[in-house]
């Protein structure tokens, strides 16, 4: 549980954390929170010999509500739980934010870090594609922004180049009704199966709906088919059904110590069904 | 005399039996001010570290360490080779094995020792670690014990190839260690064979590990000049670790020194001798240097010892209305691939035959066999006595297993087989003599207490509703009656190594009337230095508050056989009584002397003697300390000390029951307990808040068993679960409330009546959670599912009864 030697870098300003990027290629990693990197170094699964924090760059935290809601990727997880602002225009964020690790791990993990980890495992990456995020990535050649929905490829993979930052993430101020639903075996753990679901009603129908799952494929999984098999319904027991039979055709589960693929596939279900109704009361 | 304090006033100032006194270690510990073996910092102080197998099984062919020893700051790279000169590649195991210090010739186990890095910084070893070339040539693995008895299974251990004769009788295979019996096998046969009803099942108790927040670990210092060597380390029992030391190395005994510092829990894991322990003392006497190793979370769950994998299967035969007529157990014990259980040398199998429970079963039978496997070693006593977890389980699923046979209401089952209040002393057909035991008393205020009938009631309603899709949830309603068997163990039947378990206690009461106590046991959390205070303050009448408690250092403590199997209380518990008493008969002489009077004019009144009849007339304990070491009396040496060597008659057998009601969703396979109760009888209670906090101590590490926590490997033998994501640590919120209660049966032959507490909730509390678990399904036609109940585990027994439609 000890790390390989590594050199640590604190840069102040991102032009700077972009030349060390560039001067040591994938030698080199960021460092935001920590609390997903640091496990992997001491696992010396991860042994970057250059070690970038971000902690020393105050531009990149922060939240901006307006129509569009505006958080930087240094923005801690327990500051999006805390956030007033943010509670009344995208309350889905802290009601995921508190289903994430624990207190220590959240004050510490960042938005960002969770976004650009690429863990299947995480809880922001999903949410971000069920309220059609964008990310917005700073590298040698500029500034761009990338969909949440096309960001992410495999298993810690992304579309985010190696000498890019990952500054911010934005998205349209959600409406409706929302729901965060998660099981996982204890506090701390990752989702057995995880569901983020936003629903605007219009006359007692669902206009718009929007279905992300969470630790059930090896990226986070969009479900457009669930959100489709909603849409235009009452939300009543059977277009529940038909977006849970939607979403199981999106998700591909791999079994490992939370269990087999059938029961992952069964609880993906019951907790889809679940945020879906909550969601739902809520519109 | 108008100012002499009342008797009530003195005694609470005492702060003796029965008074829920506060800590007194937690005011070091809730400050960060504890010193634990990793605290240890000496001046020149060297790291080890050890490259572990990444297989299960294999051939070493070589290892090169070049390349590790070219990085600065590395030491040396021990192996096998160069321990094997001092004969101390392989060394003997508590259990008459004996078990490879560093990897000879190959590996059994994933994690296991393979060679140790001496380094000049923690770091440093750990990067030579990843610079030691290891060639292994992998072979069959096999993690089934039952797998590992077929005929033409690899042979695990080729140290022991055509050895037929054990440390325990006849080896009948080559992963074969021992068969052990005790009881009638004829006799419960035949009881169960002509019985009206018999229950049959297997019912395995997982292997899983105690997993206390501080890992393993040591400092070895040896100092070259004085030939003194000293072991500071998260030692269970440092008098035995000074001794297996002294025979290890052939330094004389009086030159090692160990000393057990603030160990952060034990559970178990800290009794038995680890490589890490061996490879550091031989690298400070080869370096002159003091060695640290202290061992990460990964190696303590794969490599250090484990619990429990016990595979049990019982037939148990009744009468129509349920009186229990004779048991029969057989027991597959995976030892994994050296049989280093830390039980009593004669009992391999522990207490495993305390498994007749609370019940009074005429005829019993039970067997255990115990097989290598690629697994670590161990089978600990994971806060239980040896084996009696395993045992209680047994016995509280078989009668839970024949209530449902029977028809019959599994409370009721229980009550009518109980042993009998007028029974105790009471002697079982696998031998054990009862002490005492009031169980139905205990067990009527239990039911009364969690309102059983009502429970039931609702929990019917409940399976009507879900049977009219109204509700995806049942209700569980898990019980236990328990009986363990602790406090080991007199010497005549009970020894470690050769080592009777005795324990000690020293007193020397100092002049002013303060005291110093020092007992051959060691807290690892159970709180020690506040409770035997307590006991010898109701002894001697000094009060607890002056009193120091000191233990763990072998160079000023008096040999005792260390804390494990709730024994602390049961036996170092009684030499405190016993010491006091010697103290109490010099300080009745002194004081005689002082009043002048005879020794027999004297009676003991709280915190002093007084003439009979003249309650005027006394002397206070504190006046003679004071005496004792500043007057000439005659024919009474000066000083006040005394110590006591106990030797326990028997046993001692808490008991206790635990109610456990618990809500249970069939489609995700979700648990909450909605209500906890549980009522513990241990004797005389001398600090009902620390057996409070060991009650829910105990408790939460019995919900992780039931609910999570296991050591799971995959066919090639990886652990699967060898980090706390994956290996269930339950949190403050993952933990139910605990309603707790008790009933008070002293233990007749303990000085003060007491029998132990600290175990009973993991005893008691693992059949609670899993009987509950099964219970909610009961309506449903389930007998038995094994543990962990953990989500997916629960959700498939739900799929397999057909709840998911
Ligand atoms: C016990 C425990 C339980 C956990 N449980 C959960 C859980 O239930 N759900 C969950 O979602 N997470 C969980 N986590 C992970 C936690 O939320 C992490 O904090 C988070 O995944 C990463 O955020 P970080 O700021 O710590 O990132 P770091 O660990 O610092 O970085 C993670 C990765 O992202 C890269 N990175 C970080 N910031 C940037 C950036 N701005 N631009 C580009 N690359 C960047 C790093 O180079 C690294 O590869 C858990 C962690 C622990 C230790």
């Amino acid at each position: 549980m000890i790390p390989s030697t590594f050199e640590y870098h604190r840069p102040d300003d991102l032009a700077a954390v972009i030349a060390l990027l560039q001067e040591h290629g994938d030698e080199a990693r960021v460092v935001a929170g920590g609390h997903s990197l640091i496990p992997m170094m001491k696992l010396r699964m991860a042994d970057p010999a250059h070690l970038i924090d971000l902690q020393g760059l105050s531009d990149l935290k922060g939240i901006e509500i307006g129509d569009v809601i505006r958080i930087g990727a240094m923005t801690t997880q327990a500051e999006i739980i805390d956030h007033d602002g943010l509670a009344e225009a995208a309350p889905i964020m802290a009601e995921a934010a508190r289903q994430i690790a624990d207190p220590q791990v959240r004050n510490l993990g960042t938005v960002g870090g969770n976004i650009a980890n690429g863990d299947p495992g995480n809880d922001m990456p999903g949410l971000m594609q069920c309220l059609d995020a964008r990310f917005t990535l700073v590298g040698p050649d500029g500034t761009r922004e990338v969909a949440a929905r096309d960001f992410y490829e495999a298993a810690y993979v992304t579309t985010r180049e190696e000498e890019e930052v990952l500054t911010a993430v934005s998205f349209d101020r959600p409406r409706g009704g929302y729901a965060y639903e998660k099981q996982k075996r204890k506090i701390g753990d990752y989702a057995t199966a995880a569901a983020a679901v936003q629903i605007v009603a219009e006359g007692g129908r669902v206009s718009a709906a929007s279905v992300a799952m969470t630790n059930l494929s090896d990226v986070p999984v969009f479900s457009a088919a669930a959100g489709a098999a909603l849409e235009g319904t009452a939300c009543g027991e059977e277009a529940v059904q038909a977006a849970v039979a939607a979403m199981l055709g999106d998700i591909d589960p791999m079994e490992d110590n939370r269990g087999p693929v059938e029961f992952k596939k069964h609880v993906a279900g019951v907790i889809l069904a679940r945020a879906i109704v909550r969601a739902w009361s809520r519109a | 005399m108008k100012d002499l304090p009342d008797t009530e006033e003195r005694k609470a100032g005492l702060k003796g039996l029965g008074c829920s006194r506060k800590r007194v270690e937690d005011a070091r510990f809730t400050q960060g001010k504890g010193n634990y073996v990793d605290d240890i910092k000496m001046a020149g102080m060297l790291h080890g570290d050890f490259v572990r197998s990444p297989y299960a099984h294999a051939r070493v062919k070589s290892i090169n360490a070049e390349a590790a020893l070219a990085l600065p700051g590395v030491i040396a790279v021990l192996t096998a080779k160069d321990l094997e000169p001092l004969g101390l590649h392989w060394m003997p195991t508590l259990a008459g094995d004996k078990q490879m210090v560093l990897a000879d010739g190959k590996v059994l186990f994933q994690g296991q020792e393979v060679a140790f890095v001496v380094a000049t910084d923690r770091y440093i070893a750990a990067d030579a670690v990843d610079l030691v070339e290891v060639d292994y040539e992998d072979l069959p693995v096999v993690v089934d014990p039952f797998k590992a008895q077929d005929p033409d299974a690899p042979v695990l251990r080729e140290d022991l190839e055509g050895v037929t004769e054990g440390a325990h009788g006849p080896r009948r295979h080559h992963n074969h260690i021992f068969t052990w019996e005790a009881g009638d096998e004829a006799g419960a046969n035949a009881a169960i064979d002509g019985a009206e009803v018999v229950a049959e099942e297997t019912i395995y108790y997982h292997r899983t590990h105690p997993c206390p927040l501080e890992t393993c670990g040591c400092v070895a210092s040896m100092d070259k000049v004085n030939g003194k060597l000293t072991l500071y380390g998260t030692f269970q029992a440092p008098h035995v670790v000074r001794t297996v030391a002294s025979l290890l190395s052939g330094i004389d005994e009086h030159n090692i020194r160990v000393v057990s510092p603030d160990i952060g829990g034990g559970f178990g894991n800290k009794v038995g001798v680890y490589p890490g322990y061996v490879c550091s003392i031989v690298a400070t006497i080869v370096t002159g240097k003091p060695v640290k190793w202290v061992e990460d979370r990964m190696e303590n769950l794969m490599a250090t010892a484990f619990a429990r994998d016990y595979w049990m299967t019982g037939r148990i035969g009744a009468t129509k209305d349920g009186r229990i007529t004779g048991l029969h157990a057989h027991v597959t014990a995976d030892h994994g691939a050296f049989d280093a259980c830390a039980d009593p040398t004669k009992f391999p199998a522990g207490f495993f035959h305390i498994c007749t429970g609370s019940y009074d079963i005429p005829a019993a039978y039970c067997a255990v066999d115990g097989i290598y496997t690629n697994k670590a070693p161990g089978g600990v006593a994971y806060r239980c006595s040896f084996r009696v977890t395993e045992a209680a389980y047994f016995i509280e699923r078989m009668i839970e297993v024949l209530a449902i046979k029977l028809g019959m209401d599994a409370a009721e089952l229980r009550a009518k087989n109980f042993i009998r209040k007028e029974q105790f002393p009471y002697t079982s057909a696998l031998g054990w003599e009862y002490d005492s035991g009031d169980y139905h008393t205990a067990w009527d205020k239990a039911l009364k207490a969690v309102g059983y009938e009502a429970l039931r009631k609702e929990q019917a309603e409940r399976v009507e509703a879900f049977k009219r899709g109204e509700t995806r949830k049942l209700l569980g309603i898990g019980l236990t009656h328990f009986t363990e068997i602790v406090g080991a163990g007199p010497v005549k039947n009970c020894d470690i190594l050769g080592m009777g378990m005795f324990d000690s206690c020293e007193i020397r009461i100092h002049p002013t009337g303060s005291a110093i106590a020092r007992l051959g046991t060691i807290s690892q959390g159970q709180g020690h230095a506040t409770t035997f205070a307590q006991i010898l303050a109701s002894e001697i009448g000094i009060s607890a508050d002056k009193i120091t408690v000191e233990e763990g250092d072998t160079d000023t403590a008096p040999y005792g056989l260390g804390t494990y199997g709730s024994r602390s209380t049961p036996v170092a518990g009684a030499a405190t009584a016993m010491a006091g008493r010697k103290i109490r008969a010099k300080a009745q002489m002194i004081a005689a002397y002082l009043l002048e009077v005879h020794d027999d004019d004297l009676e003991w009144d709280i915190d002093r003697f007084v003439v009979k009849g003249a309650p005027e007339r006394f002397k206070t304990m504190a006046e003679i300390a004071y005496a004792s070491y500043n007057q000439a009396i005659p024919g009474v040496e000066p000083g006040l000390e005394a110590v006591s060597y106990y030797d326990p008659p028997n046993m001692t057998y808490p008991f206790g029951a635990y109610i456990c009601v618990m809500e249970i969703d069939v489609d995700t396979g979700e648990h909450e307990i909605r209500q906890f109760y549980a009522l513990d009888d241990c004797g005389t209670r001398i600090n009902p808040m620390i057996i409070e906090g060991q009650v829910h101590g105990g408790l939460t590490e019995a919900l992780a068993i039931a609910m999570g926590q296991e050591i799971a490997y995959d066919d090639i033998g990886n652990v699967k679960t060898g980090t706390l994501m994956d290996f269930f640590l339950p949190t403050a919120w993952e933990t139910p409330h605990y309603t707790t209660d008790h009933t008070e049966t002293p233990s007749p032959h303990h000085p003060i009546g007491a029998k132990g507490v600290g175990e009973s909730p993991n005893v008691g509390g693992v059949p609670a959670f899993s009987n509950a678990v099964h219970d909610a399904f009961r309506a449903f036609g389930l007998t038995q599912t094994h543990m962990p109940h953990d989500h997916w585990r629960i959700w498939k027994t739900a799929r397999d009864l057909g709840l998911h439609g």
